[in-house]
């Protein structure tokens, strides 16, 4: 069952940096360290899932009822431009302003 | 009695008599919260000058003949609900400062029903925690023992209510926490069907497991606030647009009739004697009061906690890539956009939600969804199955002891994380199978801290859950404790 | 080496609704920046997206158009990444369960009818614009783009050359402008494509290495650059070299396609269900409804100008590849039904040759379909000739005036009478005796030029058919 949780969990220095990337995370040295080994455990205890056969259980995404929830294609105000950009920490031309993108 | 000491609907009572005003009512509650705040620290924000002109409001309303369950009584809520030009920090730097442009629907809902705002109780960041201890803006005591936590994430709402320092207030609740700290301060707290409360403007940790609910000092009032927040909102989709109850009404039913299922998962060892005690005891009182008691099984239980923490954890680190430092809150300025990024989200998260971030991102990375965050919605689908089967099988109610233990000293957990996420061991599913599920005080451990009994009920059937609340609150009196601050 | 050429096509489109995919601000296009922003598409704490009904519709709309099966209930997916111009770190799309899926598209190429698979549409929100132009240090953030609807429409690998591509693009757009659910303005990129191309040695069946060239928006572009993509790889190919799977674009100065910086690391987009949308329910009953209240489509159209009006499939190609044309088309047919084939004769010829010219389109057309349609009556009548009628139809253009009005006003009416026509014909016979002589001693060609002549001196006006037939009559002496 190659898709269940594996029991030899565990994951390297470099995982744990790649994971902070994937999540816009800078991380101290002290703080990968602290965060790999707690993340291993955690993944040590997650891994008791692995116990049970969940073949052909269909997974459980949505706690909401089905059903048309749509709403009508109708216009509702937008914010004053100035209330839009009143909490941003920088503005420039009536936009959010951000270091300078290099595509 | 103090007037801060009052439950709303005694409150409601002495307004509609116009033996008080609601300004007086609010002048009592905000001084005790000046007398008693310094110690508790229960709240991030006290809106006075706001609170004192929705009492003016309500009064000129009272006076008007155009009273609500809620107009003129004083009430807190959670800071990580969206109030609209008022500071909402969730207690994270990363939102330090950040005011909303809008109301969340259930302030609004508040706003609209005359109810005035005390100010915005203290959480774990994010809602991420189990004892309101992961807070930039520090710890929230328990107003119980000042050592001790109030439990969490709600523990600024849960410890507003037991001082007394509101009359009731509104929590959310993820994998407990409502329920937890409501049974740490042995206060009435109530987390609703998942869709029975509109999320919109409750800032969002775990999307499917969220709820808002409220904090009481009795059972009535618990039905009172619950009522006034409920209902359909099309600002949400996952709200339901079923008729929500008269929950008031159905508060005097009794448990006459009634099947109890008792889960033999939820009566281990690893539990404080003294809280299975207490809990054992109230059990017997719903017999008394002609319950029928069911030993069942919820064979999947020992899964819920791993199964939470991946659902949870990975939905979170999703929900927490809105903080980037352009639109709102917290940024570090960088050279380059990256740094700015990882710059500004490692200033503005504390410990706890850094290493929520890292294992759901990794839990939905490629190459581990399916091992992880499929595997743990799987997981999901059996754990509501236990539910469901057991409600078929004619039980109507579920009772387990809300927490394994009472109120733990600050700092206890703080450096484990996996022993501070097995205190959400009973209260994590109702959360998973999207059940309403209930905590009264049921008396008190060998450390004379409150015991909270849950009561856990069929989707969409809170008033079963009152009534059966009220039935054991009627034999009881738990709840008329206070502590001594 | 002699290659196949292998092209799949993604296309976006940006549906016509009156507001956002998740709320309710508008989509209106050039207003100042962040103008057309609201808590919930600025992604603001706490907020959450309600899902717009017409999205859904647009989607089943265009789902039974191209003979997709429905999806439902329908989720969406969180596609994780961080941009600026994408406000809640993730943007909100379908993933693994589209709202369409295994349909198809009619093309024609060459005259040769071919079918393309369509793998799936679905439905998802558009990011915000970043402004990089002149700002020094920094980069602005423009949110009013931010959770305008799309639909995306990905096809099968079926496409065999450019001019496929370029027909099928053009299907796909006239299929979305008949429905009115996309505006098509490909400038504005309401309406654009990714390619993917790949070539493999003709005769085998594995895939090549593909690259995938982003942003196409105008048909031009996309055959240029598909044409110039298969002469590169074709080269590399023969030199032994290996193709990189990259994504390039069109430089539509140079004329090439060029590598877009390959990012440092592979996307992760850690896809998952989003939780804030409750599934939505396509009742059957829904789409039906959907399916009736839908117009016509140009293969149906197509079918029927052919059935109906006995064109040929060229000319009703021709026609319904474009609504607004089509609808003309039937205007004109409506007024005038006596000859369908003639009203197309003039759609097709003067009309659009004279729109052309102008740069007009067919909507802002100054001639009204009854105009063109009462002109097409006066010819079939046989008051005018068709002659006249290219000077009715000059006169008319432009103006209010009906072709009736101005072959009265101007005396144009067609000269059917035998005597008068004989008395021309008499005169004509008379002034020319060189040229009888020599038609009556056997240079039948001589005949064409007695009636022009006959046709001259009687101004155009004397019925063709009538001269043809008293010429023969005369001429035989």
């Amino acid at each position: 069952m190659s898709d269940d949780v594996s029991n030899e969990v565990g994951i390297s220095r470099n995982e744990v940096l790649k994971i902070a990337k994937l999540g816009r995370l800078r991380l101290t040295d002290a703080e990968v360290d602290a965060l790999g080994k707690d993340l291993n455990a955690i993944l040590g205890y997650v891994a008791k899932m692995g116990e049970l056969d969940t073949t052909g259980v269909p997974t459980l995404e949505h706690a909401a009822e089905f059903g048309d929830t749509c709403r009508d294609d109708e216009n509702r105000p937008s914010l004053p431009r100035e209330e839009a950009l009143a909490s941003a920490p920088r503005t420039g031309d009536g936009c959010f302003a951000v270091p300078k993108i290099i595509e | 009695m103090e007037p801060y000491q009052w439950t709303i609907h005694e409150a409601r009572r002495r307004l509609d008599n116009k033996d008080i005003s609601s300004v007086e009512l609010t002048r009592s509650v905000l001084a005790r919260v000046k007398a008693v705040d310094g110690a508790v620290k229960a709240f991030n924000l006290v809106t006075d000058d706001r609170a004192l002109a929705d009492a003016a409001d309500a009064d000129r309303a009272i006076a008007r003949g155009e009273t609500g369950v809620l107009t003129g009584i004083p009430i807190a809520l959670k800071d990580n609900m969206d109030t609209a030009g008022i500071e909402t920090t969730c207690s994270s730097r990363i939102l330090a400062g950040y005011k909303p442009p809008f109301d969340g629907t259930v302030p609004a809902r508040l706003k609209a029903g005359g109810a005035v705002l005390v100010g915005k109780t203290n959480l774990d960041e994010f809602a991420m925690g189990s004892s309101t201890e992961n807070s930039a803006t520090g710890a929230t005591r328990n107003p119980w023992n000042l050592e001790r936590a109030p439990g969490g994430s709600s523990g600024g709402s849960a410890a507003a209510v037991a001082a007394d320092m509101c009359l009731g207030s509104l929590g959310s609740d993820t994998g407990g926490s409502i329920r937890q700290p409501a049974a740490l301060c042995g206060v009435v707290g109530l987390k609703p069907t998942y869709g029975r409360v509109s999320r919109y403007g409750l800032v969002a940790f775990a999307s499917s497991l969220d709820q808002i609910g409220p904090f009481t000092k009795d059972v009535r009032d618990s039905a009172l606030l619950l009522e006034a927040i409920s209902g359909a909102d099309p600002l949400d989709s996952t709200c339901s647009t079923r008729p929500v109850d008269d929950y008031a009404a159905a508060l005097e039913r009794g448990v006459k009739g009634l099947t109890i299922g008792v889960p033999r998962e939820y009566f281990i060892k690893g539990t404080d004697p003294s809280v299975e005690k207490a809990v054992q005891a109230s059990i017997r009182v719903l017999e008394g009061q002609g319950a029928t008691l069911r030993e069942i099984s919820l064979p999947h239980t020992a899964y819920a906690v791993a199964c939470y923490y991946l659902v949870a954890t990975a939905e979170a680190s999703s929900n927490l890539g809105r903080y980037d430092g352009v639109r709102y809150g917290l940024r570090e300025e960088a050279g380059d956009l990256l740094e700015m990024y990882m710059a500004t989200r490692e200033a503005g998260f504390g410990t706890e939600v850094k290493r929520r971030i890292m294992l759901g991102t990794y839990a939905l990375s490629a190459g581990y969804y399916d091992a992880y965050y499929r595997k743990a919605q799987q997981v999901r689908t059996l754990i509501l199955r236990d539910f469901t089967k057991a409600f078929d099988a004619g039980v109507d109610l579920v009772v387990t002891p809300t927490s394994p233990t009472g109120a733990f000293r600050i700092g206890e957990k703080a450096d484990d994380p996996l022993q501070m996420y097995l205190s959400d061991i009973f209260t994590i599913s109702a959360n998973l199978a999207g059940l309403p599920g209930i905590s009264v005080p049921c008396g008190f451990d060998d450390n004379g801290c409150p015991v909270g009994l849950q009561l856990i009920g069929r989707a969409w059937d809170e008033s079963t859950l009152l009534a059966a609340a009220r039935a054991h609150e009627a034999q009881t009196s738990f709840h008329t404790r206070r502590p001594d601050l | 080496m002699e290659y196949e050429v292998v092209i799949g096509l993604e296309v976006h489109c940006q549906l016509s609704t009156r507001s956002k995919i998740f709320c309710g601000c508008s989509t209106t296009f050039g207003n100042p920046p962040n103008s057309q922003t609201c808590p919930i598409c600025l992604g603001h704490p706490g907020v959450l997206p309600v899902l717009n009904r017409k999205v859904v519709e647009s989607a089943v709309m265009m789902g039974l158009a191209t003979h997709c099966a429905i999806t439902s209930p329908n989720v969406f997916s969180r596609k994780h990444y961080f941009y600026p111009d994408l406000p809640k770190g993730y943007q909100i799309s379908q993933y693994d369960k589209p709202i369409c899926e295994h349909g198809r598209v009619e093309i024609v190429v060459d005259g040769v009818p071919k079918r393309i698979g369509l793998t799936r549409i679905h439905m998802e929100e558009d990011a915000g614009k970043n402004l990089h132009e002149g700002l020094g240090a920094s980069s602005h953030v423009d949110l009013n783009r931010a959770g305008v609807p799309l639909l995306e429409a990905v096809s099968e690998p079926d496409l065999r050359s450019p001019d496929e591509a370029v027909a099928y693009l053009k299907k796909l757009r006239n299929i979305v402008l008949y429905l009115g659910i996309c505006d098509g303005n490909m400038e504005r990129g309401n309406f654009r494509c990714d390619a993917n191309i790949s070539l493999r040695p003709r005769g085998t069946t594995k895939l090549g290495t593909k690259v995938e060239m982003k942003n196409m928006n105008s048909f031009r572009f996309l055959k240029q650059a598909l044409e110039y993509e298969i002469k590169r790889q074709g080269q590399v190919l023969d030199e032994g070299g290996k193709i990189i799977q990259e994504t390039r674009q069109w430089d539509t100065k140079r004329g090439v396609t060029e590598s877009m910086r390959v990012k440092e690391e592979a996307h992760d987009y850690r896809y998952m269900p989003e939780p804030d949308l409750a599934p939505v329910v396509v009742e059957k009953i829904w789409a039906e409804s959907l399916r009736k209240a839908m117009p016509e489509l140009p293969d149906e159209k197509r079918e029927r100008f052919v059935s109906r009006y006995g064109l040929s499939e060229y000319d009703a190609d021709v026609l319904t590849a474009s609504r607004p044309l089509a609808d003309y088309y039937e205007a004109a047919v409506t007024v005038f039904d006596g000859d369908p084939k003639a009203t197309c004769n003039w759609v097709m010829g003067d009309l659009s040759a004279r729109l052309n010219e102008a740069g007009t389109d067919i909507a802002d057309c100054p001639m009204t379909p009854g105009q063109l349609g009462g002109l097409v009556k006066l010819i079939h009548s046989g008051e005018i000739s068709g002659k006249i009628a290219k000077t009715v139809f000059a006169d008319m253009y432009g103006t209010d005036k009906s072709a009736a009005g101005i072959v009265k006003e101007k005396g144009l009416v067609q000269v059917s009478d035998t005597g008068a026509i004989d008395a021309i014909i008499d005169q004509v016979i008379a002034a020319n005796p060189g040229e009888l002589e020599a038609y009556r001693g056997g240079k039948d060609k001589l005949f064409g030029f007695f009636v022009g002549q006959v046709m001259k001196a009687s101004k155009g006006q004397a019925n063709p058919g009538m001269v043809n037939e008293r010429l023969k009559e005369k001429l035989k002496g």
